[in-house]
Parts: C-alpha cells; structure tokens; sequence
C-alpha cells in the first residue's frame, strides 16, 4: 500500500461505522494530512462510507476550502472578499491566469505554481491582497504579481545552475 | 377523499398528494422541470409554482400536499409572470444554439420560453466555457445547455444506482459531471442513456452515427445490412408522428428499403436463437453444477454495470451474446458466406431502443478477426431522423416482410422486448425441451407488466425452477445484494437495464414515461397473442441454421461466433 494510502486508512480508522456527516471531517483530516484530495483517497473515502465518488467529489467542490491537486512549490491565493474585489482584485486573478495558465484550484505542470482564490483574509485595509506562501502582499496589482512570479522561476533557474 | 378547488371549479383529491397529481388528473397543465413520475419531488426549479388562496407566496404545486378546503389558481398574471421570469433566468447564460441543437423541436426549455412569450433577452450573463464531453460512444455531454434541473442526477441515482454523474461547484460554476470531472467514459456510467430521456434540454444527447450510416450506404462497393430490434417497431411510431405504441414493423421494413439498406434482418430472429443457446448453457449449468443463478446477457448497460460493480457475479453471467451481436456475427459469417461477400465489405447496422447497444458494439470482444460484429448502432430516435431525412412517411407506405435468412421470427422472440419477455419465451422452450410436449398455456401471467421484480416457481418436467425478473438497475442492485447474502432459491435471473425493459429504453423516444413504456409493451403482447408461432425452437430458420451451419447449440461454431467473455472494470465507483 502506498504511503498515503496507509495514512488516509489511518484517517479512516478514526471514523469507524460512520456515515454522510462524517464526510466533510474526514476530507478536512485528508487534506490536512496530505495538501489535498487525491483520486484514490476520494475513493477509499468512497469505499469506507459507502458513497459513489461521483458524490463526494460533488461534495468537496462546492467547498472552496479544497484542493484536488497537490500544491505547488509557490502557492498563490488571491482574496476575492468584497473590499478586495472593490480595488481590482478580479483583474488580478485573470492575469495570474493568463500568465501561471492555471485557474484556481490547478497547479502548473512543472509544479512551480498553484493558484487559490480565498474568501476574505481580514486584511480589507491592505486590499487588494495576495499571499504568496502564506506571505502577505499588499495592494498588490497584475505588475505586482508578475514579478512575484518572475522571482520564483528565477529563483529555480539559480537553484538548478548551482547544482 | 378531500375537497379543494382548482381555478374556481371545486375537485376531488386524495389527502396526502400534491397540488399537481390532482392537477393533472382534473387535465389542468401546470408546466414543470425538475419533477420526475415515480419520485420524491425535488422542488429545485420552481416551475410549477401555484397560487394559493391565503398564501403571500406562491407554492410549488410538485411538492405542496392538498389540504381541505384549499384554493388553487394556476393562470393568474403573478404566477405567470414568475414563471416567465425563471425561464428568463435560465436563458440568461444560455447558447441560443437551437438551430443546431440536437434537441430543437422538442426541447422542453426552447417550448416553455415559446409558450410563456419570452420574446426578448431581460438578462444577460456572460457564458461560461464548458467542453463537451464526447468521451462516452453512446454519450455526448454538452453542459452549456444544462439547467442544473437534477433528472439525469437523480435517475442515474436513484433508478439506476449507478451515481456516474452528480453535481459539482456552485454558484455560476454548478455543473453535472461525473467524478473528477472526468470525461463519461472514465467513469462508472454504463451506457443506459436514461438520462437522454429525461433530459430537458439538449446538454445530454445520443452520440449519433447517422452520418456514417449515410456514408456507408453511398458507397457502391459496401454492402449494408440492417437489423431492428423487438421493441423498436413499437415505438418508432411516436417519432413518425403517428398514433403512440402502433406496430409499424412492416412499413418500418419498407422504410429502411427506400433509405438504402440491401438487407433488413429482425433482431427477434435472434432472440429465438438466444433462447437455444440461453436455455442450453441453462440446463447444461442445472445438470453439471456449474454455476447458479444464472443471468441473462442481452442488455450491455447490464453487463457493464456487472463488470464495474458486481464483477464476483461474472461467473454467473450466461456466455451468449446479445441477441444484436450474434445477428451481426452470422451476417458477417453464415450471411457472407452463403452470399460470397468478403465480411470486411458488409456494413452491418443495428437499430435499437438502446444507447449502451453503441458501446456494446466498440467492444473488442465482439469482433472477428477485428471485423466487429456489428458496426454502427442507431437509436429508434436516429431512425426517426432519418425517416425525416428522407421524407419518408410511414402511414403511405405498405408493410414489407423482413429478407430471409434473418427475416422470421417467433412471438417468443418479438416478446424480448418487454421485460420478463426473455423468462417468459425460455420457460416456453425449456417446457418444451425438458418435457418434449409444449406449455399448455403458453402465457405467463405473473412474468408480464410493469413491476420492477417479479417472480416465478416453476415445476418444468419434474424440476423445480425459480426465476426472478428485474428491471432497472437499482432493482438489480438489490437482488444481487440478497444473494450476496445468501439467497439461494434462484436458478435464473432476467435483468433488463432500463425500466420495464428495451420499450423503456435510453435510445427510444425522448420524455418517454412510464404509461407509454406500458402501451408499448401491451403491443408487443398482443402482438404474441395473433401470432400462430409462438415459441423459440420451432422457428424454421433457427432450425435449419443449426443443420446447414452451426450443428447443435453449444457447438464449437456457436461458441466462436455466439458467446463471448466479460471482465472486471476498473473504473472510480
Ligand atoms: S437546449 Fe433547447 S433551448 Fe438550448 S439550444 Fe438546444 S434546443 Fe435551444
Ligand atoms: S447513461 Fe445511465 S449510467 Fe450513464 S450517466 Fe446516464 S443514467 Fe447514469
Ligand atoms: S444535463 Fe439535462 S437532465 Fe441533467 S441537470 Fe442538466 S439539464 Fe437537467
Ligand atoms: S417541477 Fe416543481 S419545483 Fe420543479
């Protein structure tokens, strides 16, 4: 059994002879423990609750909170409250897609980029914000966050020079 | 009984139902779309929404229960204003796409919004972009076109307890996917097309092969063939727009001649070979302990659903193939050979009641050599199409017979198409071949009608025979679920994927519903009932190609070209 196989199993064990209102706590525990939701824990959650993972994947869509693919190495979360979208944060989150070509929720195929749009960060007065690693940037704009992320590759590009 | 008033005029309703069952019964039409025959309301759309005497807000009449007294009023200008207005809403992000739409003409959306007056755009959203989902053989998806009303959802759920499809997101992101948002084809959907039926829009549609059929019959070097199954000549009347569940088998005959085909074989024909091979592999099975119960094979939506959920049960799957595949194994063997035709020059079209026929047929078991069986399915609603196509008008044109060596039937094989219609045709055989005499009463009353399960003890030439009939697969689910647990009295099981059998089929008839699916098969029995050959083994050319071709049921022949094998899926449940 792979790794995290064992560790969802060992998630599962804590929920024995449990049913639907179990699912969103295991899911959390899940992502938790993992950084997301992978395919094959969907469906040993599936299996452990009796439920088609057609609904569980239904299920954890309609919660913002989670991730089915791993992150990547920079996580970008851009707020989308109402004071944030108020100063522009819209324009920001389509040119983060235009430029990482990933939506929300996604990570990039070279796993440098995934991007997260977040309800409020009660941080209206900075707004528009985005984190970058849990970083906060404030009133950050599209110029902002292009070099953000021109500063992550370059920083790879280094790493990969010196080694 | 209660009393409660409807537009002004006082009527009778049952304590307990809803403002629509009385409704419609008193033949007052109150538009809906969520709402689903035979299920819990959901009252997501709100269409059908009244107003209620008393009441500040109108009520939806799907899920509101009558009461004493109440007062009813269905046309006034606040309930046909609001109704209006959530077609309105459900046009706002809508692609306008009817002139190509697989659906116009019989689009419940495009109907209401001309029925309601919606003349002009109040609402604008901009449009999401949704892929297609062309990923499934019998399946196209086009989530552009949903209205999130939840009928494929909660057919797939809670008829045929599949759960391929649910919903997904929220807010301007709801869509219906499978899990993963995968294509159709990854997923545990097997093929049944009972959400095309009750789809309202054009987001779910047949994968159509008309245009390759059409090719096929304008080149001069190919030779088409053409088999309609049992329950097609049933039903095709609703599409040709004449009176609902008329045989129309011989003016249908005379209908694939005039479009092109050089052959028009019955898919009954093999039906009543199913039964020598079925009945055989049965007995066989009874007398050298092999494994029981056995269970039929002749609907693939089945077979895939065994193979994804159930694959401990494969061994007690019956080997033969469906009646459709084994028509096109012998076309493309007996058929080209007594013919002199090179099988990879024949053409061989099926037309079914059936979306799962489509993938049953791109399996690579049900091949020759990687000649397939049969090469392109059409839906009795593709048949319609191409009825329209050509212009050909069923009610002018004379009934033809079917061309031999495929052409003749018995009613035990036209009665395939009726649930219980399989028992029913191999207990006659069975009786036959077990006793040497034939059933007295050749009709089997307790294996006929709508019922979901039904059941039969029998005593055939000494032996006692239990058998259990099941239609949709949710019934299926339970049955296996009783054996699972050890139930043990059952010796064969018939299981037709869709409710009530192919009459109620994924590829039949659009908004098809439960009062037609049983006219339908009403035809079909009497249909058995003027019919002098009655059972399986004395059909003359099912005879005579067990002498001139295949020998003996069972035979090394039959095994090649009539049974095939089945396999575990591995796809996420
Ligand atoms: S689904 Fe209906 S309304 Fe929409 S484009 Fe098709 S026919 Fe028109
Ligand atoms: S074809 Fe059948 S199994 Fe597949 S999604 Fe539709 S209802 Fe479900
Ligand atoms: S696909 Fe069709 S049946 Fe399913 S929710 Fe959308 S509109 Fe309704
Ligand atoms: S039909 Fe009543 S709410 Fe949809």
């Amino acid at each position: 059994m792979k790794e995290s196989a064992k560790k969802v199993k060992a998630i599962l064990a804590k929920y024995p002879d449990s049913g639907r209102d179990a699912l969103i706590p295991i899911l959390q525990d899940i992502q938790d423990e993992l950084g997301y939701l992978p395919t094959s824990a969907i469906m040993q959650v599936g299996a452990h609750l009796a439920l088609p993972s057609s609904k569980i994947y239904g299920v954890a869509t309609f919660y913002n909170q989670f991730r089915f693919q791993p992150k990547g190495r920079n996580h970008i979360t851009i707020c989308r409250g109402t004071a944030c979208h108020v100063k522009g944060s819209g324009k920001l989150l389509e040119n983060a897609v235009a430029t990482l070509k990933i939506k929300p929720g996604q990570t990039s195929r070279d796993k440098l980029f995934s991007l997260e749009t977040v309800a409020c960060m009660g941080a209206c007065g900075l707004a528009p914000v985005i984190t970058v690693n849990d970083e906060f940037n404030a009133k950050a704009s599209p110029a902002k966050l292009n070099r953000l992320a021109r500063c992550c590759k370059d920083e790879i590009t280094q790493e990969r020079e010196n080694s | 009984m209660i009393g409660i008033e409807a537009n002004g005029r006082t009527v009778e309703a049952k304590a307990g139902e809803t403002i629509l069952s009385v409704l419609r019964r008193e033949g007052i039409h109150v538009p809906t779309l969520c709402h689903m025959e035979g299920l819990e309301p959901s009252g997501a759309c709100r269409l059908c929404v009244v107003e209620l005497e008393g009441s500040a807000n109108l009520v939806p009449a799907c899920s509101f229960p009558v009461s004493e007294g109440m007062k009813v009023r269905t046309g006034t200008p606040k309930v046909l204003e609001a109704r209006k207005t959530i077609v309105e809403l459900l046009l706002s992000n809508h692609p306008d796409d009817c002139l190509y739409c697989s659906r116009s003409g019989n689009c419940d959306l495009q109907k209401l919004a001309g029925d309601l007056g919606v003349r002009q755009r109040h609402y604008r959203e901009p449009r999401p972009s949704r892929e297609l989902d062309v990923s499934s053989p019998s399946i196209i998806r086009d989530p552009a076109k949903c209205i999130l009303c939840g009928r494929c959802v909660r057919v797939c759920e809670e008829v045929q307890a599949v759960s391929a499809i649910d919903f997904t997101g929220r807010g301007s992101r709801a869509m219906v996917t499978p899990a993963f948002n995968s294509g159709l084809n990854m997923s545990s959907c097997i093929n049944c097309g009972q959400c095309v039926v009750v789809c309202p829009t054009g987001a779910l549609a047949e994968r159509s092969s008309v245009q390759e059929v059409m090719d096929a019959l304008s080149d001069p070097d190919l030779t088409v063939i053409v088999q309609h199954a049992p329950a097609v000549s049933v039903s095709l009347a609703e599409e040709a727009g004449l009176k609902p569940a008329t045989d129309v088998d011989g003016k249908m005959v005379a209908a694939l001649r005039r479009i092109g085909f050089d052959r028009v074989f019955d898919t009954s024909f093999t039906a009543d070979l199913t039964i020598m091979e079925e009945g055989s592999e049965l007995v066989e099975r009874v007398n050298n302990g092999g494994v029981l119960p056995m269970l039929t094979s002749c609907s693939p939506g089945w077979i895939k659903f065994v193979e994804t959920f159930y694959p401990e049960f494969i061994p007690n799957v019956s080997t033969c193939k469906s009646p459709q595949q084994m028509l096109g194994a012998l076309v493309k063997s007996f058929f080209a050979e007594r013919e002199q035709l090179d099988p990879k020059k024949i053409v061989s079209v099926s037309i079914m009641p059936c979306t799962a026929k489509k993938f049953e047929c791109s399996r690579p078991e049900m091949a020759n050599d990687y000649v397939p069986d049969v090469d392109y399915v059409l839906t009795t609603r593709e048949l319609g199409q191409l009825l329209r196509m050509f212009g050909l008008d069923l009610a002018s044109l004379e009934p033809e017979a079917a061309d031999s060596p495929f052409g003749e039937r018995s009613s035990a094989g036209k009665i395939f198409g009726a649930s219980g219609g399989v028992m029913e045709a191999a207990v006659r055989s069975a009786h036959y071949l077990l006793t040497g005499e034939e059933l007295q009463n050749l009709k089997i009353q307790p294996l006929r009608g709508m019922a979901g399960v039904k059941e039969l003890r029998a005593n055939v030439g000494g032996v006692e025979i239990g058998a259990c009939v099941v239609s949709g697969l949710g019934n299926a689910r339970n049955l296996l679920d009783q054996i699972k647990v050890g139930r043990d009295d059952l010796h064969f099981i018939e299981v037709m994927t869709c409710p009530g059998g192919c009459v109620g089929g994924g590829g039949q008839p659009i908004g098809t519903e439960r009062d037609a699916v049983k006219s339908r098969m009403e035809t079909l029995y009497r249909i058995d009932r003027e019919e002098q050959l009655r059972v399986s083994h004395k059909n003359p050319w099912v005879l005579r190609l067990y002498e001139e071709f295949l020998g003996k049921p069972l035979s090394h022949k039959s095994h090649k070209l009539l049974h095939t094998t089945y396999d575990k899926r591995h796809v996420p449940l």
